[in-house]
C-alpha cells in the first residue's frame, strides 16, 4: 500500500522535475542561436535515444524474465524493416501482427 | 511543395501523429489499471497522469513505491527515465525556440516521444517550413496525443482490470519505439548512431537508475556526428 503522503510528495516533485527537464534548453536557449557543434550532435538525438529504449526490451523482455524470445526478436525485426520501407503505422501493425501470429502458431 | 499556413500545419501534425493512437490507447489504459491495482484512487491516478504526463516515468515511480523504495529513490529513478527529454528539448530549439516564453513552457509540458520524433522528421524534410507553421505543427501533434493519454488513463482506472495479461501489451512499447526509429534512419550517420545506441545500451545495462540510456545516447550522438564529419571530409577530398 502506498501512503498518501509518499504519493503526493513523489507526484508533485516528479511533475515539477519532469517539466524542468523538458523546459531546460527550450527555456534557456529559446530564440538564441546554438553553436554549430551542438546542432551537429542534436541531429542524432532521436536515433540515439530510441534504440537505447527498445533494444533491452526486445532482447531481454521483462515479461519473460529476461529470457531471449525468438518470437519477440522476429516481430521487432519485422517492425524495423517495415518502418524503414513504409511508414510508422504499418511498422506498428507489422510488429504486433507478427508477434500475435507467431504466438498463435507456436 | 505548397507552403503550409499555420492552420494547415496544425492539422497536418494532427494527422501525422494519428497512428500513435494505436499505442497511446492501450498504454494509457494500462497505466490506469496498474495505478488502481497499486492502491491509488481515481483522483490520484489522474493527478499523476496530468502533472507528469510521461508514461515510462509514471510506471517506474509507481513500481518503486510499491516495492517500498524510499520516495527520493523513486523520484530520482523516474527523473532519470525522463532525462532523455532534455535532449529533445535541445534538439527542438533551432525549430521552435523563437516562440514566446509562455508558449515554450506549454510546449515543454506537452513534450512526448512520439510527437518529438514526428516533428523532427517533418522539420528536417521541409526546411522551407515557416517558424509559425513549425509551432502550429508541434501543437497539432500534441493536441491529438494528450487528450487520448488523459482520457484512456481515466478509462483504464475506471474500468479496472479490463486488459488480460495474455495480450502481452508490454510488447507494444518497444514496437512503438522501433516504429519511431525506422523513418528517422535516413542516412549512413543515422544508421551508425542507431547501431551504437543499441549495442551501447546492452553493454551499459548495469549502470544504475536507468542512466545507461543517457550513456548510450551520448555515445550514439557522438558517433553519428563524427560519421557525418568523416563523410563530409571524404566528399570534400573527392571533389578537390
Amino acid at each position: 500500500m502506498i501512503s498518501d503522503l509518499d504519493f503526493w510528495v513523489l507526484t508533485i516533485l516528479l511533475g515539477i522535475g519532469t517539466f524542468l527537464i523538458r523546459f531546460s534548453f527550450l527555456g534557456i536557449f529559446g530564440g538564441k542561436k546554438m553553436p554549430e557543434w551542438a546542432l551537429l550532435h542534436l541531429r542524432y538525438v532521436g536515433v540515439a535515444v530510441f534504440p537505447a529504449i527498445f533494444t533491452p526490451l526486445v532482447v531481454w523482455p521483462p515479461a519473460t524474465e529476461g529470457q531471449i524470445d525468438p518470437i519477440r526478436l522476429t516481430a521487432a525485426l519485422a517492425a524495423l524493416l517495415v518502418g524503414l520501407r513504409v511508414n510508422v503505422i504499418f511498422s506498428i501493425i507489422a510488429g504486433m501482427g507478427t508477434f500475435y501470429a507467431l504466438r498463435f502458431f507456436f | 511543395m505548397t507552403e503550409l499556413t499555420a492552420r494547415r500545419a496544425f492539422w497536418r501534425g494532427y494527422l501525422d501523429c494519428a497512428p500513435f493512437i494505436l499505442i497511446v490507447i492501450p498504454y494509457s489504459m494500462l497505466f490506469g489499471v496498474v495505478a488502481r491495482d497499486a492502491g491509488l484512487d481515481l483522483f490520484q491516478t489522474m493527478s499523476m497522469t496530468i502533472l507528469v504526463i510521461a508514461g515510462a516515468a509514471q510506471f517506474t515511480a509507481l513500481a518503486l513505491l510499491q516495492d517500498n523504495a524510499p520516495v527520493f529513490i523513486a523520484l530520482l529513478t523516474a527523473l532519470a527515465v525522463n532525462l532523455r527529454m532534455a535532449m529533445y528539448s535541445a534538439a527542438l530549439v533551432p525549430h521552435i525556440g523563437h516562440a514566446r516564453f509562455s508558449v515554450r513552457a506549454l510546449m515543454a509540458y506537452l513534450m512526448v516521444d512520439q510527437a518529438f520524433a514526428v516533428c523532427v522528421k517533418t522539420y528536417e524534410e521541409r526546411p522551407d517550413m515557416q517558424p509559425a507553421a513549425k509551432v502550429a505543427y508541434y501543437f497539432g501533434c500534441m493536441m491529438l496525443i494528450c487528450p487520448f493519454w488523459y482520457g484512456f488513463t481515466f478509462v483504464g482506472a475506471y474500468v479496472g482490470q479490463a486488459i488480460p495479461a495474455s495480450l502481452s501489451l508490454d510488447f507494444a512499447l518497444p514496437i512503438c519505439f522501433i516504429a519511431l526509429t525506422g523513418p528517422l534512419l535516413r542516412s549512413v550517420p543515422h544508421y551508425v548512431a542507431a547501431l551504437v545506441s543499441g549495442v551501447a545500451i546492452l553493454c551499459f545495462a548495469w549502470v544504475p537508475w536507468n542512466l545507461g540510456i543517457m550513456v548510450a545516447a551520448t555515445l550514439a550522438m557522438i558517433s553519428g556526428a563524427q560519421t557525418e564529419l568523416y563523410l563530409r571530409r571524404r566528399a570534400a577530398k573527392g571533389a578537390a
